[in-house]
């Protein structure tokens, strides 16, 4: 709050709402609010985030903790991907260029390009000098297939945005039944960061005769990468 | 009523009317809406195919935001101190001109040129675009819909849907006129191409993004913002400033309400489980973050919505989600589509919403624009009843309140001629005696009644005249001793 | 929330014992136009051996007047309409539209009033004719007529206010000459809404229109409805286009396929 004006506003506005009524009912639930539970998925869980994002047409692979660059390489060189955008600091991005430089320059697969300045010095290199990206995740959410990015100073924004194709690695541990058991669970009221975000496939619209189309602003494809136990 | 009574605005009071009839007889936009909402139909009904969890999630989310209005002051004092914790810069507009006036103002301290927007309702209430244009300020609208619309010089006619009245080939033909190197293709893959190319310069160029918040939880100050684009995020993201323009009841009390307001508010629109992007919004680039816009403001706008709020029964309007499951559902939507209701909000949610805004000297025709069939209320994820709220500003319209809650524009519905016709009624219909000679009279003569007498005529345009039976109920059902207790 | 009945909530009534007798409200319309409907409505009743008071008092429910906005002169007609029907035994209601202004909408329009609570106990008693049949009578019509196809149209106001869904259907599905033919959109309003087909004549005539498109293609020969507002302007729009589909109160047919020559007056 900082304008003169702004604050006669406020206080206008506060001041009606307050002088209203209350209806005598107006804090009581209606019957049946208390009936809803968020849906619980237990067993099912990774089948479910699986089915819902593959009908949303995203890719979902299964993958372990020790195979997931090598399974990453493959997947991108079928792809024909040449340039990676990576986080150099992240513990994902440093696993990453570990196990790729330690495979050595006879396996192939693609360049990793880092995104390790501010974006005002990335544009270029974002907007088109990458055709894919690989970032970690906070967890998944199974009930609507949705992979929580919970972007950092290491691991910024856009990295899932920009690029046409993301990548997400999901440990199958952080995979929650539905959004409300992952805001209770991970204790989301008590910090959110600047940005979080679900994303539950590629970038898509329908706003023309309600014909799905892919990668209208964001990526054209979203891989998922499960790392199971 | 009188069908074009101008008021001092000079905004016809009957627009709705007047337009209806250009609309009814376009077959091709008849055609464009009624495919889009038997296709929107059945994808919410195929979400919502278990009523005991709809039953469960709809009475979850009423809650919700009901729980929200009841304690709206104070959750929007705490909604402004959570975001000025995070760094979210909050101001308040009580009318349109003055939220236009904060984000030019923050545009011109930015020494922004140049504004990139995702999908937002509120800012096409206020006029933003129009107001920024002529300050200098160039808009380029980035949800594909919006930029279709905007490409044609036109408004949107569904609040989800911004385009839904266009069919491919006229957009093909838009694009090959309007984006330059661009052919004329009906491919919608193409067609989507030719707009995310434009669009990337635009968002690498802009000097701000302008955005609307679907929900605003006070709890932790988190601007919830859901899209299937991208566009939302890149305007949120990639420029060096946010602006957030938001209505006073978006607000919500905790981040635990989000997930079934969530489900509600996808499944019911576009019948997706969820959005591709849930974009939560808790503050600017923190410091060491790589990206993010430096500033980002929330600005909170009343026009009007603190009025409606003083009347127990009209405060339910504000439950509002923005669905458009109402207008999906709505007969008369269907068949007149978006651009028929003049104001921005269309369908049976403008139809409530627009005269408490704008007054019922302004679009006093709206109420009476429904056959009050219930199909919307049917649907709504959050309980508005909306045939009751018609009703109710029916009433309003020829008998206004008591002046401190009193509807814009009370009484402007009101006329001599009808006062005498439903006073005249009554008279019959509470004179049992009177009513069954009337009935009498109607059985001998009332087929003798001239198909061009008004209202009758208003009947007879399009069907054949009622024919009054020979004998009443009332006379048979004594011949045939029902009469007596 | 401000605690009134919230429209679109799945309408759950109290199924009462089968009375001994019963109040018959015929509603204006039927009273105007349609009264043979409203004859075989008492004739359904009579024949399950209810005894069928027809108060002669009764005028109009008041719908018109309250849907315009006119709440005083729409209380005036209700308190007219109610005292007609002192005793505490069922009001049955040969239209949904009618049954649900009583049931649902004078309970909203007598918040606050002195009478409220008298209002309350009457609106309780209120019942749609084909609901009332199917849950209390638990009437099983019988068919001695010929194979015939017919469409049921449902109003709004039955459907949606007074909870009355698959009730006609099922009377019409125990006929055994008898096919329902499916619509393709059976939940849309068929563009009456009262005074919307004056106010909004264009609009109202395009609704009807594409029912009775909807109807004249699904291959039934008669179209029936529990609502004679629907039926007068689905006949209207179909005698003027030239459609020759029978319109009529699905009360009427009932008596017609089983009843005829036995209690009908």
């Amino acid at each position: 709050m900082n304008d003169g004006p702004g604050i006669k506003a406020r206080s206008r506005i506060l001041a009606r709402l307050r002088a209203a009524p209350q209806p005598p009912l107006s804090d009581r639930p209606p019957p049946g609010a208390a009936d809803w539970t968020p849906p619980v998925h237990g067993p099912t869980r990774l089948a479910r985030f699986r089915a819902m994002l593959e009908a949303s047409r995203a890719e979902v692979h299964e993958v372990t903790a020790a195979d997931w660059p090598a399974r990453l390489r493959e997947l991108l060189t079928d792809r024909g991907v040449a340039r990676l955008l990576y986080a150099p600091n992240s513990e994902i991005g440093r696993r990453l260029a570990a196990a790729w430089s330690a495979a050595g320059p006879d396996a192939g697969g693609p360049a990793l390009v880092a995104y390790d300045r501010p974006v005002e010095e990335m544009k270029p290199v974002l907007v088109d000098g990458v055709d894919a990206a690989l970032t970690g995740s906070r967890g998944g959410i199974a009930h609507t297939g949705s992979v929580v990015l919970w972007p950092t100073a290491e691991e910024p924004r856009l990295m899932s945005l920009l690029p046409p194709l993301h990548v997400a690695l999901v440990e199958e541990a952080a995979l929650a039944d539905s959004l409300s058991h992952a805001i209770a669970a991970w204790g989301w009221p008590r910090g959110m960061p600047a940005n979080a975000l679900l994303i539950s496939g590629p970038s898509r619209t329908a706003d023309i005769e309600q014909t799905l189309a892919y990668g209208v602003h964001g990526p054209k494809a979203l891989i998922v990468l499960v790392i199971v136990q | 009523m009188t069908p074009e009574t101008r008021t001092a605005t000079g905004t016809p009071r009957a627009a709705f009317t007047g337009k209806a009839p250009a609309a009814l007889n376009d077959p091709r936009l008849r055609a464009n809406f009624r495919r889009a909402m038997d296709g929107l139909m059945a994808k919410r009904a195929a979400q919502f195919a278990d009523p005991a969890e709809w039953a469960a999630l709809r009475a979850r989310g009423t809650e919700a935001r009901a729980r929200a209005l009841a304690k709206l002051p104070e959750l929007l004092e705490r909604l402004e101190r959570r975001c000025t914790e995070n760094g979210i810069v909050v101001h308040w507009a009580e009318t349109p001109a003055e939220a236009n006036a904060i984000v030019l103002g923050i545009l011109q301290a930015a020494g922004a040129r140049r504004v990139i927007k995702g999908k937002s309702m509120v800012t096409e209430e206020i006029h933003l675009n129009a107001h920024l244009e002529a300050h200098g300020i160039t808009t380029v609208e980035s949800d594909l819909g919006e930029y279709i619309i905007q490409l044609a010089g036109e408004a949107p006619s569904h609040i989800v849907m911004p385009c839904i009245h266009k069919n491919k080939a006229e957009i093909a033909a838009l694009f090959a006129a309007r984006i330059p190197g661009q052919g004329y293709t009906e491919t919608v893959d193409e067609l989507t191409a030719a707009a995310r190319r434009t669009l990337r310069g635009e968002f690498a160029r802009a000097d701000a993004g302008i955005s609307g918040v679907n929900f605003a939880v006070a709890e932790t100050g988190t601007l919830v913002l859901i899209e299937n684009e991208g566009n939302g995020r890149l305007s949120t993201t990639l420029p060096p400033l946010h602006i957030a323009v938001t209505g006073i009841e978006k607000a919500l009390e905790n981040l635990e309400d989000v997930p079934p307001l969530l489900s509600l508010l996808t499944r019911s629109a576009t019948g997706q489980p969820i959005t591709t992007y849930v974009n939560m919004i808790s503050g600017p680039r923190r410091p060491g973050e790589k990206d993010g816009p430096h500033a980002v403001h929330l600005v909170l706008l009343d026009n009007g919505r603190s009025r409606i709020y003083g009347d127990p029964e009209l405060r339910d309007t504000l439950r509002c989600i923005r669905c458009a499951a109402c207008m999906n559902h709505c007969p008369v939507y269907t068949r007149v589509g978006g651009h028929t209701y003049t104001f921005t909000y269309p369908g049976p949610i403008g139809k409530i919403l627009t005269p408490q805004i704008e007054g019922l000297d302004c679009a006093g025709d709206q109420p009476h624009a429904s056959s009050l069939c219930g199909a919307c209320a049917e649907v709504c994820p959050v309980q508005i009843p909306i045939p009751e709220l018609l009703v109710r500003l029916r009433g309003e319209a020829v008998h206004p309140g008591p002046a401190a809650v009193a509807v814009k524009g009370g009484g402007s519905g009101y006329t001599l001629f009808e006062s005498l016709g439903w006073r005249c009624s009554t008279l019959v219909f509470t004179s049992p005696r009177l009513y069954r000679t009337v009935g009498r009279l109607a059985g001998w003569f009332g087929t003798l009644m001239p198909g061009w007498l008004p209202p009758l005529n208003r009947w007879t345009r399009f069907r054949s005249k009622p024919r009054f039976a020979r004998h009443s109920l009332h006379q048979l059902a004594r011949k045939g001793g029902y009469d007596h207790e | 929330m401000s605690g009134r009945e919230v429209s679109g909530h799945d309408v759950g009534r109290d199924v009462p014992e089968k009375p001994e007798a019963v109040y018959f409200f015929g509603t204006c319309l039927v009273d105007l136009f349609y009264p043979e409907a409203g004859m075989a409505g008492m004739a359904l009743l009579k024949s399950q051996g209810i005894r069928v008071i027809f108060p002669p008092d009764q005028t109009c429910c008041g719908q018109p007047a309250r849907n315009n906005g006119w709440f005083e002169q729409a209380r005036a007609v209700a308190r007219q309409q109610i005292k007609c029907f002192p005793k505490p035994i069922p009001v049955v209601v040969p239209s949904g539209s009618c049954a649900g202004m009583m049931a649902r909408h004078y309970p909203d329009l007598f918040a606050g009033q002195p009478d409220e609570a008298e209002v309350r106990a009457f609106a309780a008693r209120v019942h749609e004719l084909t609901w009332f049949l199917v849950h209390v009578c638990r009437l099983t019509p019988t068919d001695h007529g010929p194979p015939v196809t017919v469409a049921f149209h449902g109003s709004c106001h039955s459907q949606r206010e007074m909870g009355v869904r698959d009730e006609p259907r099922q009377l019409l599905r125990a006929l055994a000459n008898v096919t329902v033919a499916d619509l393709q959109r059976p939940a849309e309003c068929c563009g009456f809404g009262g005074t919307f087909s004056v106010r909004q004549p264009g609009i109202s005539a395009a609704m009807a229109r594409d029912k009775v498109t909807d109807i004249a293609t699904s291959g039934a020969g008669e179209v029936l409805s529990g609502d004679c507002g629907c039926l007068l302007n689905l006949s209207g729009v179909m005698e003027r286009t030239g459609v020759p589909i029978r319109a009529r109160h699905i009360a009427e047919f009932l008596v017609e396929r089983g009843l005829a020559g036995e209690t009908r007056p």
